[in-house]
């Protein structure tokens, strides 16, 4: 009982230390560590913006004008907003791996790989929560935009404009997925120190290795980015409400 | 002048058909009034003339276009002259003044004719000083009254009305009667208004079609329809006799 006790204490002055550690370290301004999160928010931002472009479109045709086989498209496009980002990783590390059939690029354990994997994470998520938008905007809104007289191309105009704030939520989600991921970037981008190293990563090999002052200052960078991400978006959303 | 012509027009739902072939005519400038009992079709009527949905059979010919063998393109020229206010109308995630301008927009006016015919619609319709109003605060009455002006701002040869004061109290229902008399009286607009109210459809119809389990019972003149109906079932639904 006493021994236990003394333990927690021991763990919890860890714990204090660390979290001093970490303070002083994103107050500091620490290169390392604002270097690590430069790359992730590059990554992954890169990636949300890539699948946005591919996703919106893609969702917007799958909504709005595939009619037969919907059971089979929802399916699918679940089945692939739930694929865990391990598996992500395996597959495109197969792909870009020298004798796999893109590795003529040579872009395994760099940046660019971990955009490929986290591009291929966002995209269905993106997708799926574009194509719920717009169907259920188009139920609610097709007989009325035609009938004022709208071509074909000014109701898909109308149609992403009414969803506009569900996509935006969309894209939220795919991002937050993206930088909160650690299964694929640790497989493609291998966690090299000032090339491949992203926040989540970085975290998971600096509590593997006892250094718990840099984990938790990651730890408490990404999660105020998660808040601010959104209060973007709620900001984003009430303006668009004010803009006519 | 035959303004609008129905030849032996059906709709088919599942099994069951929601019109029944049906042939009438209207002239310019008449103002029509369908009546029957809910689940009669009127509805389903109005969304084929407007194109909305294809019949299953027979044709609808307007300003002597054959409407269903249009072009695309023809078609959007086609429904840009009709109107159409629905039974459950929907307004758009923006202001009133907004909403008002959707179809205006759509036919590319100049900002000054936008402006100048939506301070117009809203005028006849009682909600000047609503512009800046986000429309999805509005109540039902009120977006009933929008969805009204958004139409007429289109200025429409033919207006096609469903229910269109079914949510209204008695001082608006008055006053929208109004603004649909002089439209029809003094812009010769064609009205086709559906209405399960029959006293409504007395006060205001040039002439009368009175619908039926999708069978067009009988057509005249309001005159004629209230005072000699010649079928039975026209007689059991004008005395109040008929249950529904
Ligand atoms: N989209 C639809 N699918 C199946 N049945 C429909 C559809 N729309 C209307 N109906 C049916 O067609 C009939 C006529 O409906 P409707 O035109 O709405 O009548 P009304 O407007 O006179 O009340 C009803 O029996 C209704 O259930
Ligand atoms: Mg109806």
């Amino acid at each position: 009982m006493i021994v236990y006790n003394i333990t927690v204490i021991g763990d919890m002055m860890i714990f204090f230390e660390a979290l001093t550690e970490a303070l002083a370290l994103i107050f500091s301004g620490d290169a390392e560590i604002y270097g690590i999160m430069l790359l992730s928010l590059r990554v992954s931002g890169t990636a949300t913006f890539l699948a946005a472009c591919c996703g919106i479109p893609l969702g917007m045709f799958l909504g709005i004008r595939v009619y037969i086989g919907r059971r089979i498209v929802n399916n699918l496009v679940n089945t692939f907003m739930g694929l865990p980002p391990v598996v992500i990783g395996l597959f495109v590390f197969l792909a870009l791996s020298r004798s796999g059939p893109m590795g003529f690029l040579s872009l395994l354990y760099t940046p660019t790989a971990m955009i490929i994997a986290q591009w291929i994470l966002a995209t269905p998520i993106i997708t799926g929560i574009t194509m719920a938008a717009v169907r259920s905007v188009q139920n609610k809104y097709r007989d009325t935009a035609l009938s004022l007289g709208a071509t074909e191309s000014q109701l898909w105009f109308t149609i992403l404009k009414e969803a506009r704030i569900s996509i935006l939520a969309g894209i939220c989600v795919a991002f937050g997925q993206a930088i909160s991921e650690v299964g694929a970037i640790m497989i493609v981008g291998g966690n090299i120190r000032f090339s491949t190293r992203a926040m989540t990563t970085a975290i998971v090999l600096q509590t593997r290795m006892g250094i718990f002052g840099l984990a938790i200052a990651l730890g408490i960078i990404l999660i105020t980015l998660a808040f601010l991400v959104n209060l973007i978006f709620t900001t984003l959303q009430e303006g668009v409400e004010v803009i006519r | 002048m035959t303004l609008l012509k129905v030849n032996n027009l059906s709709k088919k739902y599942a099994e069951k058909y929601a019109i029944k072939d049906i042939s009438f005519e209207i002239e310019q400038g008449e103002f029509f009034t369908l009546i029957g009992p809910s689940g009669a079709g009127k509805t389903t009527l109005l969304r084929l003339i407007d194109l909305l949905e294809p019949p299953t059979s027979g044709q609808i010919e307007y300003n002597g276009w054959s409407l269903q063998t249009l072009p695309k393109k023809k078609i959007v020229h086609a429904r840009r002259e009709m109107g159409f206010v629905f039974q459950n109308p929907v307004v758009f995630s923006s202001t009133v003044k907004a909403n008002v301008a959707y179809g205006l927009n759509f036919r590319k006016l100049s900002t000054d004719e936008i402006d100048e015919r939506v301070q117009s619609a809203l005028d006849m319709v009682g909600l000047r000083g609503f512009e800046e109003r986000k429309a999805l605060t509005l109540s039902g009455g009120e977006i009933q009254r929008v969805a009204l002006a958004r139409t007429l701002a289109t200025e429409p040869n033919l207006l096609l009305l469903d229910e269109a004061t079914a949510d209204l109290d008695p001082t608006n229902v008055a006053l929208i009667e109004k603004v649909l008399k002089k439209f029809n009286k003094e812009k010769e607009v064609t009205i086709v208004m559906a209405t399960h109210n029959f006293f409504q459809a007395k006060r205001l119809g040039d002439s009368v079609g009175f619908l039926m389990e999708g069978e067009m019972i009988e057509i005249g003149t309001t005159d004629q329809i209230f005072n000699n109906p010649s079928d039975k079932r026209t007689e059991a639904f004008i005395s109040g006799e008929m249950i529904y």
